[in-house]
């Protein structure tokens, strides 16, 4: 019973954190222009959400009529899917965790592959050029990513001996694995950023060149379930992030554990905007380049630097 | 990479920087003396109507959003019997106020109008007169024009001489 409890309670706070997240991003980087951003609605405008939420279900559910209708109408459902699995991993606290799995690792960097159906799917039901070249974009520049995105924590996971995420998070009370894997945090990061094509990294929508690349043909709540998979993808690397590298749930014993899982959390949501606010987008080609050529040498330099001073340490 | 941090961080900063957005129904715009707004009729300072029906406004104006008629009272002053702008059409370019030769008609520092019916943006003379000399205080046509239209005799205006008299000999 009680397991039915976490799920509904997990599920209940990250899809009210992925609708919270549009007048986070919103305020955030209007202040980060000089601007104030949405402040009419409610307290510190805070019902925008609402207000946003309820034009896109009163929006026309529009499906185009050159469109593979059962596709298009499965890909906006399929992102949202694959990313709520992968919270099924995420230790919140020592208890609330849904399911400790022993490959959680794994499980996460396989159901985040499975997004990248719904870029493909979308792009290709929607029978459009600018659609089909955003999934060609996002198909490309996600398996690139997601490549040394696994590579860059496996240096943890030598370090720790263990796939299982609270294992990971206990292996950290002595010294946060940011202190002993500066390289692979940042190099998980920018996979991360990519993985959930936030800009700068947002080459599949890149609405200055494919007006919105994938999802250009989808209105109504069907692009609502895009956008709430790129918040709840924003959530995920950002909870990832603090878990893996920030000791997750562990710190000083005046706030409850999942209080400062969520703080760490929040700070890399934030990260994730001011990236937004501050960066351009890099041509498509730099984008591969940068990924093959200097990052994935580079996190497997730094998994073979990890592994031998980890053999030497054991001696 | 440097260069992405750095701008990161001073991206970063700009969170502590003063914000430009004006909260406007609370807080007004500075609107300059001379900004370009609604458009009144002015009186002179004796409390008549300045204008005197040429039509040059109208006739200035790009969008034809101004109609009048001009008539004349018993002394042969002339005003306008109605004055209409239709602000559903005006684009406050003041071409109408460089026109007019007798700063009757012009533009103030007010541009909340919105109405909900648009009717109600077409303004009659009523609503467009004001009781005031506007921009150009203590000015009154007919006391520099030469004509005599009940407000001053002849050759009683402002920088105005006598009539010269036809039947004395003296310069």
């Amino acid at each position: 019973m009680q397991h039915i409890w976490i799920v509904l309670g997990v599920l209940f706070v990250l899809l009210n954190i992925a609708a919270g997240l549009i007048w986070l991003e919103r305020r955030m980087l209007a202040m980060w222009q000089d601007r104030l951003g949405p402040n009419r609605a409610g307290p510190l405008g805070i019902l925008i959400v609402l207000a946003d939420t309820l034009k896109l279900f009163f929006k026309e559910d529009w499906i185009p009529p050159f469109a593979d209708k059962w596709v298009f109408i499965t890909a906006p459902a399929i992102v949202v899917a694959s990313v709520l699995m992968s919270f099924v991993i995420i230790p919140f606290s020592p208890s609330i965790i849904v399911s400790d799995l022993n490959v959680g690792i794994l499980f996460f960097l396989a159901m985040s592959s499975l997004g990248v159906y719904s870029i493909v799917l979308g792009g290709w039901a929607s029978n459009n050029k600018y659609s089909l070249l955003g999934a060609l974009r996002g198909a490309s520049q996600m398996i690139a990513y997601e490549v040394f995105m696994g590579l860059s924590l496996m240096g943890i996971v030598m370090l720790t001996g263990s796939f299982k995420l609270s294992d990971i998070v206990n292996a950290q009370k002595d010294v946060w694995f940011v202190f002993k894997q500066p390289v692979a945090l940042v190099i998980f990061f920018i996979a991360g950023v990519a993985e959930t094509h936030r800009l700068p990294f947002d080459i599949p929508e890149a609405e200055s060149e494919l007006i919105a690349g994938f999802h250009s043909e989808y209105s109504g709540m069907k692009f609502g379930m895009f956008f709430i998979g790129e918040y709840l993808g924003v959530t995920l690397i950002s909870a990832m992030t603090a878990t893996m590298f920030f000791g997750g749930w562990l710190g000083p014993a005046f706030l409850p554990p999942w209080a400062w899982f969520f703080i760490k959390t929040f700070a890399f949501i934030l990260f994730f905007i001011l990236l937004r606010a501050s960066l351009p987008r890099p041509r498509y080609d730099q984008l591969m380049e940068t990924g093959w050529k200097v990052l994935l040498p580079l996190v497997l330099l730094n998994l073979m630097v990890t592994g031998a001073i980890a053999l030497w340490i054991r001696g | 990479m440097f260069s992405h941090i750095r701008t990161i961080w001073l991206t970063f900063l700009h969170l502590f920087r003063k914000k430009v957005t004006i909260e406007y129904p609370e807080e007004k715009v500075k609107l300059h003396p001379r900004w370009r707004g609604r458009i009144v009729l002015t009186k002179d300072p004796d409390g008549g109507e300045r204008c005197v029906g040429c039509y040059l406004c109208a006739v200035a104006c790009p969008v034809d959003c101004i109609a009048l008629q001009a008539t004349e009272d018993e002394n042969g002053r002339r005003y306008p019997e109605f004055f209409r702008i239709n602000f559903s059409r005006c684009i406050f370019c003041g071409y109408c106020e460089d026109a007019c030769p007798t700063y009757a008609i012009q533009l103030i520092p007010d541009f909340e109008m919105a109405e909900y019916n648009r009717q109600n943006l077409v303004f009659e003379k009523p609503d467009l007169l004001i009781d005031s000399q506007g921009k150009y205080p203590g000015y009154n046509f007919y006391k520099v024009a030469g004509m005599d239209a009940g407000v001053k005799q002849k050759g009683e205006g402002e920088n105005e001489e006598a009539p010269v008299d036809i039947h004395s000999l003296m310069p």
